[in-house]
C-alpha cells in the first residue's frame, strides 16, 4: 500500500525533477522531508515496481525520428506469433492487444521514413497478418502521462 | 543539429537512471563529460524542447489506473485545432493527436484515456464528446500488454564508439 508520503512524492515527482547537481535534496526541501528519505523512498517504489522508469524524456521529433500509431487485423490463432515478431522491432516501444476491428495497436519511432516503410512492410507481410493500417500524426496536442494519486 | 556528443549524452540518458544523492555526477562520468557540461547540456535540450520531461513514468495499473482506453474520433477537419486544444485540457487524457486516416479507418482524431474502471472511461468519453459537440467514436480498451518499453535513441552511441 502506498502511504501519504509516498502519493506526494510519486505526484511531485513525474515532472519535477531539476536538473541540478542534488536534485533530491530539493525534491527532500519541497516535501520537509531529508535527501536520505526521499531515495530510500523512491528506490523502493521502482523496486516494487510502482515507477516504470525515471529519468529524461526526450521528444522522438524533436531529436529528428519519425514515428506512427499502426493496427493490423490478425487471425486470432496467430496473434501471439505476430505480437512477438512485431516487438522485435526495436523502435516498437507500445504494442497493445485492443477490442474492436483491429486486433494489436502498435507504435513505431525510426529514424526516418525509409526505416518505418521497410518495418510496416514486413509486419504487413507477416503470416496471419490480415491487413494493416499506418496512421501518422499531424499534430501532437498532448502527452503527458501524469496520474494524481 | 545534434552534435556527437548530444547524441551520446541523449543515448546514456535513455539507461538507468541512478538514485543516489548525486546522479548527474555519476552520469556525467559514464559519457566522460564534467557535471557541469551534462547539467548545461540538459538545460538546453529542456528549453528547447527536445527534453520533454525529467522525472518518473509510473505504472499505471498499479497506481490505481486499469482502465485504458483509446479512442478514436471523428473530427471536421476545421474542428481539429479546436477540439485538439479543448480535450487536452481534461485530466484523464494523457495522449491527444491528430493522425491521417484511411480509407478503411476515417477517424482522424486520437486520445488515450487512462481511468479506474472501463465504466469511468465510457463516462469520460461520453464528456469529451458532449464538450466537443462530436458523435461519431469508437473506444478501445486494451486487453493484453504485449510491449510497453521506452525508446533507445542513438543506440550506437551508448557505449561510447565514435559512430560517424
Amino acid at each position: 500500500m502506498l502511504t501519504t508520503f509516498d502519493k506526494d512524492l510519486l505526484n511531485l515527482i513525474q515532472t519535477k525533477l531539476p536538473i541540478a547537481p542534488r536534485p533530491f535534496a530539493q525534491v527532500a526541501e519541497w516535501l520537509k522531508v531529508d535527501e536520505a528519505t526521499v531515495l530510500a523512498r523512491l528506490n523502493w517504489l521502482k523496486d516494487h515496481g510502482y515507477i516504470r522508469r525515471f529519468g529524461a524524456f526526450f521528444d522522438s521529433s524533436c531529436l529528428g525520428y519519425v514515428s506512427t500509431l499502426a493496427a493490423v487485423k490478425v487471425s486470432p490463432t496467430c496473434i501471439e506469433a505476430v505480437a512477438g515478431a512485431i516487438n522485435a522491432f526495436p523502435g516498437v516501444t507500445h504494442n497493445y492487444e485492443r477490442e474492436g476491428e483491429y486486433d494489436l495497436w502498435f507504435t513505431l519511432l525510426t529514424p526516418d521514413q525509409a526505416c518505418q516503410d521497410l518495418a510496416l512492410t514486413a509486419i504487413r507481410n507477416l503470416p496471419g497478418v490480415d491487413s494493416l493500417i499506418s496512421l501518422p500524426a499531424t499534430e501532437k496536442y498532448k502527452v503527458s502521462v501524469e496520474f494524481n494519486l | 543539429m545534434l552534435d556527437n556528443l548530444d547524441k551520446k549524452i541523449i543515448a546514456v540518458m535513455q539507461g538507468d537512471f541512478p538514485l543516489v544523492a548525486e546522479p548527474y555526477k555519476e552520469l556525467a562520468g559514464q559519457i566522460g563529460i564534467s557535471e557541469n557540461e551534462l547539467l548545461e547540456r540538459l538545460t538546453k535540450y529542456r528549453k528547447s524542447g527536445q527534453l520533454r520531461k525529467m522525472g518518473a513514468v509510473l505504472r499505471h495499473r498499479e497506481v490505481g489506473y486499469a482502465a485504458n482506453a483509446l479512442c478514436a474520433w471523428i473530427v471536421p477537419e476545421q474542428h481539429l485545432a479546436k477540439v485538439g486544444e479543448l480535450m487536452s485540457g481534461f485530466k484523464a487524457v494523457t495522449h491527444c493527436y491528430a493522425r491521417i486516416p484511411q480509407p478503411e479507418w476515417p477517424y482522424n482524431f486520437y486520445t488515450m484515456l487512462h481511468a479506474h474502471t472501463r465504466d469511468e472511461c465510457r463516462c469520460i468519453a461520453a464528456e469529451l464528446a458532449q464538450a466537443a459537440g462530436l458523435q461519431k467514436y469508437t473506444l478501445l480498451f486494451s486487453t493484453r500488454e504485449w510491449k510497453k518499453t521506452s525508446m533507445s535513441y542513438f543506440p550506437e552511441y551508448a557505449k561510447g564508439e565514435e559512430a560517424t
